[in-house]
């Protein structure tokens, strides 16, 4: 179900807007247009639709206009053209009123620099959007504590907020967004101001939450590393477009543009990348019990492979077979490759990352089996070259050049 | 040659004639503003109130400005100026107080509002670079002579810090907490009360402090109009040529300057240490 739809939405900070927009529906760049009418393109035509309980990543370098755009979806900033769409309610057209009950109850945000007050405590800044909804003072406090204890602030209720850490900040940022029940939360670069270490643990926290909760989350990040560990869907930004929407596994298969790929090359892929994607899945096979002997010898001839993976007429996977052995047993006169059989190998499945399949790669000339994890069938084989390439981040694909194709050029 | 002068005479004239009982009210509720404070002040005995404000100095400040209070309230009592101390601080506190409850509204008035920004800015020069003799001459139009005259260019004299440091303290507030703020659903309402107000709080009270400094700068000039209080002593001292009694009204005028000074400059001062 879709829970926030963004529609055609494009937001221009400036004067002349009647005329961007003109020239915007003409195609003419963000550059083009800031020359010709002083108009600052901040989102540009963006439309997509985040489920209930998504974990949505808009993630773009600094200027991209993520903060613009994650501001239109509760209007802290109006959007220019185009709509907003929360269950099915139109929020571009509320009124003062309306908007309120919408930041209210609906969607809280949490900053990057925090947005506290300083002249509260802990838990008055924790209970402030109850506050604002008018809740009695007891039942406030009483949620807020609550809250408290899920972001563990247990003990700093009552210290004023200047005086905490980054990460403690945060948290109260955190529990002042989630004391107010939302069903969407809104989190614009919200660890980016943290250290590294803290950070990794804010991150982890959150996803902790994000389990029991199950919110709908929009978070805002500039560090693709980030957006892959929390997003079940990352959008990326530039220039105000949104040029790419997919799952961290699509973005970094397939980058959409080039843009999308020098992002992609400096991430450690080997902990996002799995089988699932990397696997060929129509292997060449010798079935038990069809193939016999001579069958997988010829199928070992035609696919020049000394080495195959076995498996039954019904598909489960059951070992590999390799050319000398299955020559040895022919010479024994067995019917069935029964015997030339190894099944002691590793296997991965479809999620297995490329930094859990690499210790398969110290075995020699033999690619890996990728199974169903509740059928157990063979669904695909990872070649080792894939694994490697994948390990050693070198991808050829992409733009850089190979240095066999830089010694070609020079010498030939 | 342009008159400007002329134009000016016929329109508080007309002021005058067209809005006498409008004056009238006002000068009603001022003057009972004013004879109140004073009858609180006069009502206990001298010591009474030298220890309260003692002790006031001594809460809020310690114990150097407590014992400067004792030795100079003490000292105006001696010299036999406490009655005309104690007008004159009446005067000063209404006015002040009628100056804050005015300006603090403008100030956020001109805060809020960006065209009302521009018009009051330009007002609150000229309010402040006008001599402050000239106040006097459409104080007396309107209220005649006496405390409220005297009252009413202190306002006006004293008005312009409260409604610049209120649209100050506002102003620079930080844009990220007011954002956070107005997404948790805010209204105008409560984002002023709950966050902007309390946290322009130490800017507003040195606007605060600033407002009573400058009313008491008036004390002299309003004596001229027959305010009353320490600023006839003063002027009788200079009328006169009586040097001795120009100094003691002003020795008197400097005591209770710097006890106000202090007083209300430590309200400040510790907002913003806990802020
Ligand atoms: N109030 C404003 N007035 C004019 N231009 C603005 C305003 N706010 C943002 N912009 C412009 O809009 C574009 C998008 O800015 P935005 O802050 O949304 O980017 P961002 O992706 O959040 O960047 P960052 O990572 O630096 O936060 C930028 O070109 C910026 O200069
Ligand atoms: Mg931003």
């Amino acid at each position: 179900m879709s829970k926030l739809k963004i529609e055609d939405l494009t937001l221009l900070f400036g004067h002349e807007k009647e005329k961007a927009l003109t020239l915007l529906k003409q195609g003419k760049t963000k550059a083009e247009i800031f020359k010709e009418t002083g108009c600052t393109v901040a989102v540009k035509n963006a439309s997509f639709s985040i489920k209930q309980g998504e974990f949505f990543v808009i993630m773009g370098l600094s200027g991209s206009g993520k903060s613009s755009l994650l501001r239109c979806l509760n209007r802290l900033i109006e959007p220019t053209s185009g709509s907003v769409i929360l269950n099915k309610v139109n929020i571009t057209n509320l009124d003062d009123k309306g908007l309120q009950k919408v930041r209210r109850k609906e969607m809280a945000m949490v900053f990057q620099n925090f947005g506290l007050l300083p002249h509260r405590s802990v838990i008055e800044n924790v209970a402030f959007g109850l506050e604002l909804q008018e809740i009695p003072e007891k039942e406030r406090l009483e949620k807020a504590k609550s809250v408290i204890d899920l972001v563990g602030l247990q003990g700093y209720e009552n210290q004023h907020t200047a005086s905490l850490s980054g990460g403690m900040q945060q948290r109260v940022g955190l529990a002042r967004a989630l004391a107010n029940d939302p069903e969407i939360l809104l989190m614009d670069e919200a660890f980016s101001a943290l250290d590294p270490l803290i950070r990794k643990q804010m991150q982890d926290e959150l996803i902790d939450l994000q389990e029991k909760m199950h919110k709908t989350i929009v978070f805002i990040t500039h560090d693709l590393d980030e957006a892959i560990q929390l997003g079940d869907r990352i959008a990326i930004m530039k220039d105000g477009e949104i040029v790419q929407i997919g799952t961290p596994e699509d973005i970094l298969t397939n980058p959409a543009t080039d843009y999308v790929s020098s992002f992609v090359e400096k991430v450690d892929r080997k902990s996002i990348i799995t089988a699932g994607s990397l696997m060929f899945d129509k292997p060449t096979v010798a079935i038990y019990l069809k193939d016999g002997i001579e069958g997988t010898l010829r199928k070992m001839r035609t696919s020049g492979l000394t080495t195959l993976p076995a498996v039954s007429i019904d598909k489960h996977f059951l070992g590999f077979v390799y050319l000398r052995d299955v020559l040895e047993i022919k010479a024994q006169g067995e019917k069935t490759i029964k015997n030339a059989i190894i099944k002691d190998v590793p296997v991965a499945y479809a999620d297995t990352t490329v930094e859990q399949m690499l210790p398969f790669i110290a075995e020699n000339g033999r690619v890996v089996p990728v199974i169903d994890k509740d059928t157990h069938k063979l669904i695909g084989v990872v070649a080792q070259t894939s694994l490697l390439i994948e390990t050693t981040g070198i991808n050829w694909d992409h733009g850089t050049e190979s240095p066999i194709d830089k010694i070609h050029k020079e010498i030939i | 040659m342009i008159h400007i002068g002329d134009y000016i005479e016929q329109f508080i004239n007309w002021l005058t004639l067209n809005f006498a009982p409008f004056f009238d009210a006002v000068k009603v509720v001022v003057e009972s503003i004013v004879n109140s404070v004073e009858w609180v002040l006069m009502f206990p005995p001298f010591y009474v109130i030298i220890i309260l404000v003692a002790f006031l100095a001594w809460k809020r400040t310690g114990w150097g400005i407590m014992l400067f209070t004792l030795a100079g309230l003490s000292l105006i009592w001696g010299m036999g100026y406490w009655a005309e101390t104690m007008a004159t601080l009446a005067l000063i506190l209404s006015s002040a107080f009628i100056a804050l409850l005015l300006g603090i509204p403008l100030g956020i008035w001109a805060a809020k509002n960006e065209l009302a920004g521009k018009m009051i800015r330009p007002m609150l020069d000229l309010m402040q670079t006008m001599p402050a003799f000239v106040y006097l001459i459409p104080a007396v139009l309107f209220f005649g002579l006496g405390k409220v005259p005297g009252a009413f260019a202190t306002v006006i004299f004293s008005m312009p810090p409260a409604v610049r440091l209120t649209t100050l303290g506002l102003r620079q507030v930080p844009k990220d907490i007011v954002e956070a703020t107005r997404s948790f659903g805010a209204s105008s309402r409560q984002l002023l009360f709950k966050v902007e107000l309390p946290l322009a709080l130490p800017t507003i009270l040195a606007g605060v402090n600033q407002t009573i400094m400058m009313a008491l700068s008036m004390v002299v000039i309003s004596a001229m109009i027959a305010a009353g209080g320490l600023g006839e002593v003063v002027l009788k001292g200079i009328t006169q040529l009586k040097i001795g009694l120009g100094f003691e009204g002003g020795i008197a005028v400097v005591i209770l300057a710097i006890i106000l000074d202090r007083i209300t400059q430590s309200f400040g001062l510790k907002t913003s240490a806990k802020a």
